[in-house]
């Protein structure tokens, strides 16, 4: 488990420093990435639930990690940039938001009966 | 990919995860040799900079919408409401706008109004106060000097005098100490004249503010105010002037039983 331990508590950990660097720049998000940005941001979000969740499952696979979070973030400003394209970007970004949302609370639930069994 | 194609849910993990937790080391075991499971490091370096990133963006976004910067990602049925939210708004300010606008002009009338009504009722004041005698004057006009070496200036004599004046336009009356009022009145005997109970005593003085040709001019008609004088042994000097001024006041009379109306 010291491995498989090790990742999570990294990504934690950056997480927070990644938080408080933002708080302290304060960086400007450059136009083209501004659509993108809050559909990136749930969609990573989802990824991360999903690594505590796999953590606490004791299978936690950085490789799976990387790339789930990658793949995310790409697949979602994919999403909304052919949403837009379509003129179907508000409809689809919601659906994507929706859907990541329910994974995001599935997560939530299995972590919590992890931490509380309940 | 597994976490993003599919949630590992409750049932999930319970049915298929004892299969998983076999398979996960075997598949660890063989791809031990290569990879990111071969390099903790890198995979920590990764998983803390995708992390990072996170939190990163996490906060901007949150300052972003806080911020109020979003208006380009609405929705065009979304804009159009706000569009029509602040052009209700800008309506309903312009409307306040004008009749703030009507009530300041309406005020600034009533204040011209009042101002012009304020100088009315001064000028008014003034002039009545000169003809009631309230108020000193200045202007052009005579001076007149009547001797009665013999004592036998009459009365009726100065009030013929002040009759003429008047009749010729004369605005304001001072005879000696007392300035002529519209209650003024004459009284006594020749050698004890009394104007409004004041003793005159000669030469008596007369100053009167009108044009001084015409106030000389009826002093001088034959049979006038001149002549009777020297017919009673006096002599009577007028003297125009382009200022004469009368300083003597009379007060100011309240009335007990007279009310304007109207």
């Amino acid at each position: 488990m010291r491995t498989p331990l090790l990742g999570p508590v990294i990504g934690l950990l950056a997480l927070v420093v990644g938080v408080g660097l933002g708080l302290w720049l304060d960086p400007t998000v450059p136009p083209w990435v501004q659509p993108y940005l809050p559909i990136a941001v749930v969609a990573a979000l989802d990824a991360v639930f999903g690594g505590v969740h796999a953590m606490l499952d004791g299978r936690f696979d950085a490789k799976v990690f990387v790339v789930s979070f990658v793949s995310n973030v790409l697949v979602a400003a994919l999403i909304v940039l052919l949403g837009d394209a379509l003129g179907v970007g508000a409809q689809l970004s919601t659906a994507v938001v929706v859907v990541l949302g329910i994974r995001i609370f599935s997560n939530a639930a299995a972590i919590r009966r992890h931490l509380f069994k309940a | 990919m597994r976490r993003v194609a599919g949630t590992n849910g409750r049932r999930g993990g319970r049915t298929n995860g004892r299969g998983r937790h076999h398979l996960d080391p075997q598949r660890r075991a063989e791809a031990r040799p290569t990879g990111l499971r071969a390099h903790p490091v890198l995979s920590g370096v990764l998983i803390g900079v995708l992390c990072l990133a996170l939190g990163v963006a996490l906060v901007t976004q949150v300052r972003r919408t806080r911020a109020g910067d979003t208006l380009a990602e609405q929705r065009p049925q979304d804009l159009v409401v706000l569009l029509d939210g602040l052009q209700q708004r800008e309506a309903a300010l312009r409307k306040e706008i004008a009749d703030s606008e009507e009530t300041l002009s309406r005020l600034r009338a009533t204040g011209d109004r009042a101002a012009a009504a304020r100088e009315e009722a001064q000028r008014r004041a003034a002039a009545l106060g000169v003809l009631s005698g309230t108020v000193p004057a200045a202007g052009p006009g005579v001076r007149i000097g009547l001797t009665d070496p013999a004592g036998k200036i009459s009365p009726e004599v100065l009030l013929d005098a002040l009759q003429e004046l008047r009749a010729a336009g004369a605005e304001a009356v001072q005879v000696g100490e007392v300035r002529v009022g519209v209650d003024s009145a004459f009284t006594g005997a020749a050698g004890d004249v009394r104007l409004d109970g004041v003793q005159l005593r000669a030469p008596y003085s007369v100053l009167a503010i009108g044009d001084p040709p015409t106030l000389a001019a009826a002093l001088n008609i034959p049979g006038g105010v001149v002549d009777t004088v020297e017919r009673s042994g006096g002599k009577v000097e007028v003297r125009q002037a382009d200022r004469v001024e009368i300083t003597a006041l009379r007060p100011v009379r309240t009335h007990k039983y007279a009310r304007p109306t109207g």
